[in-house]
Formats: structure tokens, C-alpha cells, sequence
């Protein structure tokens, strides 16, 4: 780690940073991320409703709502979160995310609060939200443990946070690396370290640590037959989700 | 914004999605270059449509059908024959019986005056639709938005334009997307006509050699009647008088509902299948005619519109409500993929149907014949079509399964 402060791994933003300006191209580099955020979007609205009762029937169903998604990129997720109604502050370690992201909030007609900084710092400042996001985050930090400790003092209590990520077993090492990054092509080499994929089991652990309580976890999965993604709730032997709400 | 959808177009299909997205809480525009005074017809003018079962069940959801109900004919059999002039349907039909299906009607015929009627006082009532009157003279789209420029001077923006602006759309057009043209050199005949005895509630699909001719039931003993010449002939048969007309029409018809006479307006309609290249653009989705307009054989025009304005309405609310751009090309490609498979089939059904049973070659003739009569006497097979015929079968959209969005 060379940066006491923060849990983010310099070598990672560096490689998300070359890969900024195509965020929002959904044919481009990201375009195995925009086949796959329905899916997690989906789980992300359905969990927030379930756990503060909202209808998503209703037009801007989470209307009220303070929600922090960390590593928010291009703001993919937040886009949709804020015409939802929630209030939505996106914060990315990559500086160069966040001007892209302005800028197409502001041509989405959406008003989003977005920050170059790290969770780390927002938590220091202590600032709370009812919900917390980190999806496809903990496999690229230093020390998870560290960094899901920081999200549960972000939460308000009675707050929920959402946490995806990459299992670590040899399907996801065929898949996430041989697969999505050598032979699809769909992200560049070395985008993943395998070694800090994460079983759901060691998330838990990791969230409860941290004082969370786990309420559901589910799996995001490609079927290649349909090209497209969708929920499982027994197979997390890839990509998966653990939703927690604060202890 | 003031819009989440702007639809270019307020007739049948541009409603009907208007009503669906304005009831699942999405705020939607409709613009029209007709008033309301136009578009509603308060005579009745000879035009009617066989909506299938599954279109009147989603007419149900849209809070349509308890209008339209009372003014409707159910369809409880279909009788589809070969047929010669002067000898009127031939001895082989394929029958399909409604009881058969156990599901009700096969279909209800509904006349245009009443559709419109029903769907001008719903748009009217709907919160969450705002209607533009006006003609559109340009289109652009720019990041997070389509805009249209009326011939006015005003100009509307949406995350998403909807093109339900008829065969010849120009908001597809406009998009640069190119249309398949196939001009079957046939024009369709249409009239209703008063009988002297009472039609059941049987629909009748004659293929005669110039073309099909189809007797749908309307209340009453009354009958609306679509039948195809070629383009010449069908010119020569509009310009007769009422009574010639009829006579020309009597030996095609046969004698099997007595005597006949004309109860409306005539109309002609060149028989050509339009079919846009692509239903969707850069935020643009073409629904109804304005993606593929097949000629009216089966009837199969506006059910096919139906079945595109479900489509879209289920894709774009459930996008809505987890909150994704509606005119996002990944939600857009969502409809494409759900329409394409359908709507390719309709249309080489009903192109093939056509050509199959528009010849008098006599080995087509045995085969058409025995092939009806095959059908008829494999039930599941028969059951088969029905379901095909009242849009039962295949990835049925929600609002055509008669469940609210």
C-alpha cells in the first residue's frame, strides 16, 4: 500500500483511467458492463425497495433516498438511481471519470453529485447515506476488509449497502480472465488480479466484521444462449452480490 | 424534458402506447396534424377491423374494451375455402371453431367509427398525456435526446421519439432508415354489406384466382367485406354504380347469406407490404405501419401493431422502473429483438398465403385443397393455427395476455 489514507490501489486507477472516456459508448470497450447493469441495476433497485419499502411501479420510486455508489465510473448506475429520484453522489478515485460523468448527466437532464475522492475520505468527513454501493470495487483494493469497514461507517443506521464482486474458484479464473479478458476480448488484459477475487462466504465475513448484517446474496449470470445476463439465486459461482444492511 | 416519450402520430397504435405508458405512470406526448374532430368519424363509414382475441384482451387492460363492447361482433368461427368465380367457396374448408379453443371468441370485428371514438375519449380522460396538434417538419437527435421541429416553429424533446406515423413514415424517414416496398399490383375492395340472413358470428376466407375475399361479421346481418382484383380491374369495379358493383360482387360471394346490399361507404386499397429496414434508429422506435405495414388479408395489420405497441410499452416501463433511459440503444435493441422474429413470420405468412392461393395452376389448386382439408381433420394442428390466428401463441407481451403493466 503507498498511501496510508486510502485502500485504493494506484496501479488500478491507472488502468480504469485509460478506459474513462469510453464509458458511455455501449458498443465500446465498456460494453460488457452495459450488457450486464440491467441485471445489476435490477438487483440494486429491488434491494433498496424491498428494504425501505418503496413501490418501483411508482414514478420516482426512491424519491428521498441518499445514495453513495463508490467507483461510480461513468455513472452508469447513478444515472438511473437519480431518475429514480434518489439523491446520488457518485465518487471515483479516477479523476478522469468524473468530467465524463458530469457531462452526461447534464445531457441526461439529471442533477448528480459527483467527486474525485475515495470513500475513505467522504467517511472522514462524516457524511452518512442510506445506501452504499460498491459494486465491482473490492476486488480492486488493497485491503477489503479495510475498505467494507469504511462503507459501514458511511451507512446512517437502519442503511443498506450493496457489495459486488468476482468469486474465486477455477470457473471465475476461466471466465472473468481466460474468457472475458483473452479470448472475448471484452476487457483488457489485466484488468482482474484473480488472487483478489473474493468467495461470498469471505465476503460475509468481511461485511459482518464490519458490523453489517447480510440479507440476501444472489448471483449475475451470462447466458450465452440469450447473450444477456440475468439473477440467480444458487449459482454466485462467478459474478455475485451480497446486500447488508447496517448493523 | 417535460416527456419521457414524444410519438409522432395519434392514431390507432400511437394511442393505444400513449395509453400504455400514461397508465404505468410514464409522461408521454402525442403529436397529431389531425383534430379530434377529424379523426373521429361519427358515421359509419364501411371500415372495421377483426382485432384477434388477444388484441381485444389488451384493450381490456387499456380500459378500451368496456367502450368498445358493446359495438363489437364476436368472431366465433373462422371458415377458411378455395373458391372459383361464380361458384362461391368450394366443398374443402378448414373450420375453426371458437369451442374448440375454450378461450371465448376468436376475435371481435369492430368498426373503425367506434375504435377511434373509444380511444379520442381515453387519450381525453388519461392524466400524463399531453397532446400536440401539429404536422412535423424536422427531427434531430443530440446527447440524452430526440427533438422535433413542427411545421410551427415549436419544437418537442424526449429521451425517446416513437414513429407511429403510418406506412409512409416520415419520422422513420426523417431517421434515414430505408424501406422494403412490394407492390402486389392487387388492389383490395372494402364495403359492408346488409344480408338477408344471419351470419353466426362466421368469419369466411375465400381464396379466389385474382385474390382472397373475406366476409367478416358486423353487428346485426351485416357484413364487412374485403376482396382483392388486380389493380385494373379493381378500378373498373370502383367506378360501377352501387347496383353493378353488387353484381359483380354477388357470383365471388355465393348466395349463402341471401340476398345482399351495400351498407356504407366503398373504399379501395392498394395491396403493398412496406416494411422498414430497421424498427429502430438513434432514440427511435417505429411501431404499427411505420415498421411494417402488411396489406389486409388476414386482417393482421393492426393486431401486428398491437403486438409492437405491447412490446414496447412492456420494454420501456420496466426499464423505466429501474430507471434506465428509454431511449438508451440497449433498451431500444431489447424491442428490436422481440419484434424481429414475429414480425418477419407475419409478414412471409401473409405474403405466401397470398401468393399460394392467388393462382388457379390446378396441382395448386389439389394441394391448397387437400391441404385445408388435412388441417381440418387434425385437431391439434387446427388448434395450432387458431391460437397462431388469435395471437395466442408465441413470446406474448403482458398487455396481450390481458395483464397490466
Amino acid at each position: 500500500m503507498s498511501d496510508a489514507s486510502s485502500s485504493v490501489d494506484p496501479q488500478e486507477i491507472a488502468k480504469f483511467e485509460a478506459m474513462a472516456a469510453e464509458w458511455w459508448d455501449p458498443h465500446g470497450k465498456f460494453k460488457p458492463l452495459h450488457m450486464m447493469n440491467p441485471c445489476r441495476l435490477g438487483y440494486v433497485t429491488r434491494q433498496i425497495a424491498a428494504e425501505f419499502g418503496r413501490d418501483l411501479n411508482r414514478p420516482r420510486a426512491l424519491e428521498g433516498l441518499r445514495i453513495l455508489d463508490i467507483g461510480c465510473g461513468g455513472g452508469l448506475l447513478c444515472e438511473p438511481l437519480a431518475r429514480l429520484g434518489a439523491t446520488v453522489t457518485g465518487a471515483d478515485a479516477a479523476e478522469r471519470n468524473i468530467p465524463v460523468a458530469k457531462l452526461h448527466a447534464e445531457q441526461s437532464g439529471l442533477e448528480i453529485d459527483y467527486r474525485h475522492t475515495t470513500a475513505e475520505a467522504i467517511a472522514a468527513s462524516g457524511e452518512k447515506f442510506d445506501v452504499v454501493l460498491a459494486m465491482e470495487v473490492v476486488e480492486h483494493v488493497a485491503d477489503p476488509q479495510a475498505f467494507l469497514s469504511v462503507c459501514a461507517q458511511l451507512l446512517e443506521s437502519g442503511g443498506l449497502t450493496v457489495v459486488s464482486t468476482l468469486n474465486r474458484n477455477p470457473k471465475s479464473y476461466l471466465m472473468a480472465i481466460i474468457g472475458a479478458e483473452h479470448v472475448m476480448r471484452w476487457l483488457p488484459k489485466g484488468t482482474h488480479d484473480w488472487a483478489k477475487f473474493i468467495t461470498p462466504d469471505e465476503l460475509s465475513g468481511f461485511l459482518e466484521t464490519a458490523g453489517m448484517v447480510p440479507v440476501d446474496r444472489r448471483g449475475f449470470v451470462f447466458n450465452p444462449l440469450g447473450w444477456s445476463w440475468s439473477l440467480s439465486e444458487r449459482d454466485l459461482s462467478v459474478n455475485y452480490a451480497i446486500a447488508a444492511r447496517a448493523g | 424534458m417535460e416527456q419521457d416519450v414524444l410519438i409522432t402520430g395519434g392514431s390507432l397504435n400511437g394511442a393505444c402506447l400513449a395509453l400504455a405508458l400514461a397508465r404505468a405512470g410514464m409522461r408521454v406526448a402525442v403529436i397529431d396534424p389531425l383534430s379530434d374532430a377529424a379523426q373521429g368519424v361519427p358515421d359509419f363509414d364501411g371500415r372495421s377491423y377483426a382485432l384477434a382475441a388477444a388484441s381485444v384482451k389488451m384493450l381490456g387492460v387499456l380500459g378500451l374494451w368496456e367502450r368498445i363492447a358493446p359495438e363489437a361482433q364476436p368472431i366465433l368461427d373462422i371458415r377458411v375455402g378455395d373458391g372459383r368465380p361464380g361458384e362461391g367457396a368450394g366443398p374443402m374448408t378448414l373450420h375453426f371453431d371458437s369451442r374448440d379453443l375454450g378461450e371465448g371468441p376468436l376475435g371481435q370485428m369492430v368498426e373503425d367509427r367506434h375504435l377511434r371514438a373509444a380511444l379520442l375519449a381515453a387519450l381525453a380522460e388519461a392524466p400524463g398525456i399531453r397532446r400536440i396538434r401539429g404536422a412535423v417538419a424536422a427531427q434531430r437527435t443530440e446527447p440524452g435526446r430526440a427533438t422535433v421541429i413542427l411545421e410551427d416553429g415549436q419544437t418537442h424533446s424526449a429521451p425517446l421519439l416513437v414513429g407511429a406515423d403510418g406506412r409512409r413514415s416520415g419520422t422513420a424517414r426523417r431517421a434515414g432508415i430505408r424501406r422494403q416496398v412490394t407492390d402486389y399490383r392487387q388492389t383490395a375492395l372494402v364495403c359492408a354489406i346488409g344480408h338477408e340472413r344471419p351470419h353466426d358470428g362466421c368469419a369466411w376466407q375465400i381464396f379466389l384466382p385474382p385474390g382472397p375475399l373475406a366476409i367478416l361479421p358486423l353487428t346485426g346481418n351485416r357484413s364487412s367485406i374485403v376482396w382483392s382484383e388486380t389493380a385494373a380491374q379493381a378500378a373498373a369495379i370502383h367506378a360501377l354504380p352501387d347496383a353493378q358493383y353488387l353484381e359483380v360482387l354477388r357470383p365471388r360471394f355465393g348466395d349463402f347469406l341471401g340476398e345482399i346490399r351495400l351498407a356504407g361507404a366503398r373504399h379501395t386499397y392498394p395491396l403493398d407490404m412496406s416494411v422498414a429496414e430497421s424498427f429502430t434508429a438513434e432514440r427511435l422506435a417505429l411501431v404499427g405501419d411505420a415498421a411494417r405495414g402488411v396489406h389486409p388479408v388476414a386482417g393482421q395489420g393492426l393486431n401486428a401493431g398491437l403486438r409492437d405497441v405491447a412490446a414496447l410499452a412492456e420494454v420501456l416501463v420496466e426499464a423505466a422502473r429501474q430507471g434506465e433511459d428509454p431511449g438508451w440503444p440497449l433498451v431500444l435493441d431489447r424491442y428490436a429483438r422481440w419484434r424481429r422474429f414475429d414480425s418477419g413470420a407475419l409478414t412471409l405468412a401473409t405474403d405466401g398465403f397470398n401468393r399460394l392461393f392467388s393462382n388457379d395452376n390446378p396441382m395448386l389448386r389439389l394441394g391448397r385443397d387437400l391441404g385445408l382439408g388435412l388441417a381440418n381433420a387434425i385437431p391439434a394442428l387446427r388448434r395450432g393455427l387458431m391460437r397462431e390466428a388469435a395471437g395466442l401463441s408465441g413470446d406474448v407481451p403482458r398487455l396481450l395476455q390481458g395483464r397490466a403493466l
